[in-house]
């Protein structure tokens, strides 16, 4: 049965009866079922939580051969492992035997597991390894890799981020970032070494559809509003000292901060036009934070005129990139959606640290780590929070049934907002355009059925 | 580049060095150190009576009153890992210092804090409340544990764990927070809205 192409384990049939996505999204608004109905988000599982790359772990959370990391590709239980031979896989955490999750801990190190029901055991690359009194078995269950675990059949990394899909017919990863490439590359070039890992997480929830937290990742519109309360924390020492989010005050789509979208659903907010080219100039417009005067004291002493470029690295870089379906990187986070149900949806914002493996630091990796987990909290503790409310008051407005349009119109019908080129559209800091672009690429994806091929085959 | 140099720790923060984290992190370990335990009853109901001041402080929304219980200098720390981990070197839960402290009550005070508008009704329940002794006569550490109980939007949730008080007496016998730790039982999981003062 392991040909190269595996009869499919599940084939969703086509759109469920009576959704007309065409009807459901509009050129400048969608309707309120895409966020309220159990049967689309069903639908979204597979269609877009299985037949488009979805991120599903950062290397640094699976660094040696045989750590693992436990997670989910839409609902499916997961667990990312770089197996005994280093390649990294996405292991179905679902016993072959009678279903019981295998592997419980959030993240270790094991070379295979064992199901605490029955004792089937697994090798870390999804084989069987074996069953208790195999000659109850008219038959030899290792012998076809019938009885392997489920794995996802494509995983492949690009610079430390690991993606998943089940379908087969995606183009390569690479391809499928496109232009998004660039950003995350310089996203990540301003760290030594080109990355950085991660160091755990504020991890939040909001009751509502997980599209309501990427409809606002690239949302320049509602920030003077939504973040009222942090601006005016922000500015609290000064009349207007252009810190931080105060940026958008006055007239935002009059400025340098374009909203650029990249294809395939992602889409990048660039707010460095905002920045002086030269060291130290990020840190000068991070906000306040707990012993950046002490730290910053220590490091002008050790460092001298070097200490502007070491402060940048603990400064959050005004960067703002969006790979669809559930990946946001913005200043320093790795921020992650997970789906949990039409409903409800996790956001884990991890935190990220510098390495430095050749020294170029001079010694001051562990001051500017300090600096830098401090720098990443105050935002989701002061200003996610507000966000979060308002997606819930969203999903409680959208109870209104007859009420049936969530527009998205900001910008359409203005083409002058906008320019064109090699693929990517761009337009000012408060417009729509990414929501309704994002929305032909969720279009497309949600009617295209492809068929999803989860595998027990131990390939590469 | 030029920040102004003033060390009062409501508009600064150089006190939060990486000895003032080293000492923190080690200020908070040693629950296990049964000979430190305080048995003078009196001691023991000082500090049971201020951290329930503490508690009904927040309950009340009493936020500046709850501030000058602490030290100028002061750490309020809720680990984000169920080890506790070391602040310097992973994302918390919440980690402020005494300006920061203060940025969150200002910000809940804007009335535009949407994740606490509504306010949260909040009900604290101290227990278990135990002292030990440190080296420095003046400085205890208190271990207890707590329940807030939050009503918003139609729902009651529970915060449980237990916190750690470092407590320094003050002049006239009272005491003031030097650093508080609260350790959350649900840490490390996603939590929903998590905008109240713990
Ligand atoms: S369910 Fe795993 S061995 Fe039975
Ligand atoms: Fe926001």
């Amino acid at each position: 049965m392991m040909g190269t192409r595996q009869q499919p384990i599940f084939a969703p049939g086509p759109a469920a009866p009576g959704y007309d996505f065409d009807a459901l999204i509009r050129e400048d608004k969608v309707h309120r079922l895409l966020y309220t109905d159990p049967n689309i988000f069903a639908l979204e599982l597979t269609r877009i939580f299985g037949g488009t790359w979805v991120y599903l772990a950062h290397e640094s959370q699976v660094p040696e051969p045989n750590d693992f990391f436990r997670t989910r590709l839409g609902l499916r239980p997961i667990i990312v492992v770089r197996d005994r031979n280093g390649v990294v896989r996405a292991l179905y955490n679902r016993c072959t035997h009678r279903g019981a999750t295998i592997c419980r801990q959030a993240r270790g190190s094991a070379k295979a597991f064992q199901c605490p029901y029955h004792g089937w055991t697994y090798h870390n690359t999804g084989e069987l390894a074996g069953v208790p009194w195999p000659e109850g078995y008219p038959s030899d269950h290792h012998a076809n890799g019938e009885f392997n675990l489920v794995q996802v059949p494509r995983v492949e990394s690009y610079r430390g981020f690991i993606f998943g899909t089940l379908n087969p017919d995606a183009p390569a990863l690479v391809d499928h970032l496109g232009p998004a490439r660039r950003p995350v590359d310089e996203w990540l070039d301003r760290n030594p070494g080109g990355k950085v890992v991660m160091r755990e997480a504020n991890r939040m929830k909001f009751r509502g559809n997980w599209k309501l937290a990427y409809d606002n990742s690239g949302d320049g519109y509602h920030v003077v509003f939504s973040h009222r309360s942090l601006l005016m924390m922000e500015n609290r020492f000064s009349d207007d000292d252009g810190k931080g989010m105060a940026y958008y005050k006055q007239q935002p789509d009059a400025g340098p901060i374009k909203i650029h979208y990249l294809g395939n659903g992602h889409h990048f907010k660039d707010k460095r036009f905002t920045l002086d080219q030269r060291p130290g100039a990020l840190w000068e417009i991070e906000g306040v934070h707990p012993g950046m005067e002490g730290y910053e004291a220590a490091l002008r002493a050790e460092h001298g005129d070097d200490a502007d470029r070491l402060l940048d690295l603990a400064a959050s870089v005004p960067m703002n990139i969006n790979i669809f379906p559930n990946l946001l990187i913005l200043g320093n986070h790795i921020q992650v959606l997970e789906p949990l149900s039409v409903d409800e949806t996790a956001t884990t914002w991890y935190g990220t640290a510098v390495v430095d493996e050749t020294g170029e630091l001079n010694g001051a990796a562990d001051a500017i780590n300090a600096l830098r987990m401090r720098t990443q909290e105050q935002f989701p503790l002061f200003g996610e929070v507000d966000d979060l409310t308002n997606f819930e008051e969203i999903q409680a407005g959208l109870a209104a049934e007859e009420d049936e349009w969530v527009y998205m119109d900001r910008g359409f019908g203005l083409p002058e907002r906008f320019s064109e080129a090699d693929g990517v559209i761009s337009g000012p800091a408060t417009d729509e355009v990414f929501m309704r672009e994002y929305m032909k690429a969720y279009k497309a994806l949600m009617t295209a059925a492809p068929e999803l091929a989860p595998t027990r085959e131990v390939r590469r | 580049m030029t920040r102004a140099a003033n060390v009062n720790p409501s508009v600064s923060s150089y006190y939060v060095t990486d000895d003032f984290y080293q000492a923190l992190v080690e200020a908070f370990t040693g629950w296990d150190r049964d000979d430190r335990a305080i048995a003078d009853p009196a001691v023991r109901d000082s500090c049971r009576a201020f951290l329930e001041r503490e508690a009904r402080y927040l309950d009340q929304g009493r936020h500046e009153d709850w501030l000058a219980l602490y030290v100028p200098e002061c750490a309020y720390w809720v680990p984000g890992t169920a080890d506790r981990g070391d602040p310097r070197r992973e994302i918390t839960f919440s980690f402020h210092d005494r300006r920061q402290m203060e940025d969150r009550v200002y910000r809940l005070a804007t009335g535009y804090a949407w994740s606490q508008q509504p306010v949260s009704r909040t009900v604290r329940m101290v227990s278990n409340v135990e002292a030990f002794a440190t080296d420095d006569p003046d400085v205890v550490m208190v271990r207890s544990n707590f329940q807030v109980t939050e009503f918003r939007d139609g729902d009651i949730r529970l915060w449980t764990g237990w916190s750690g008080h470092r407590l320094r007496r003050r002049d006239g016998g009272d005491w003031l927070i030097a650093a508080k730790q609260v350790n959350l039982i649900d840490c490390d999981q996603n939590i929903r809205n998590p905008s109240i003062t713990l």
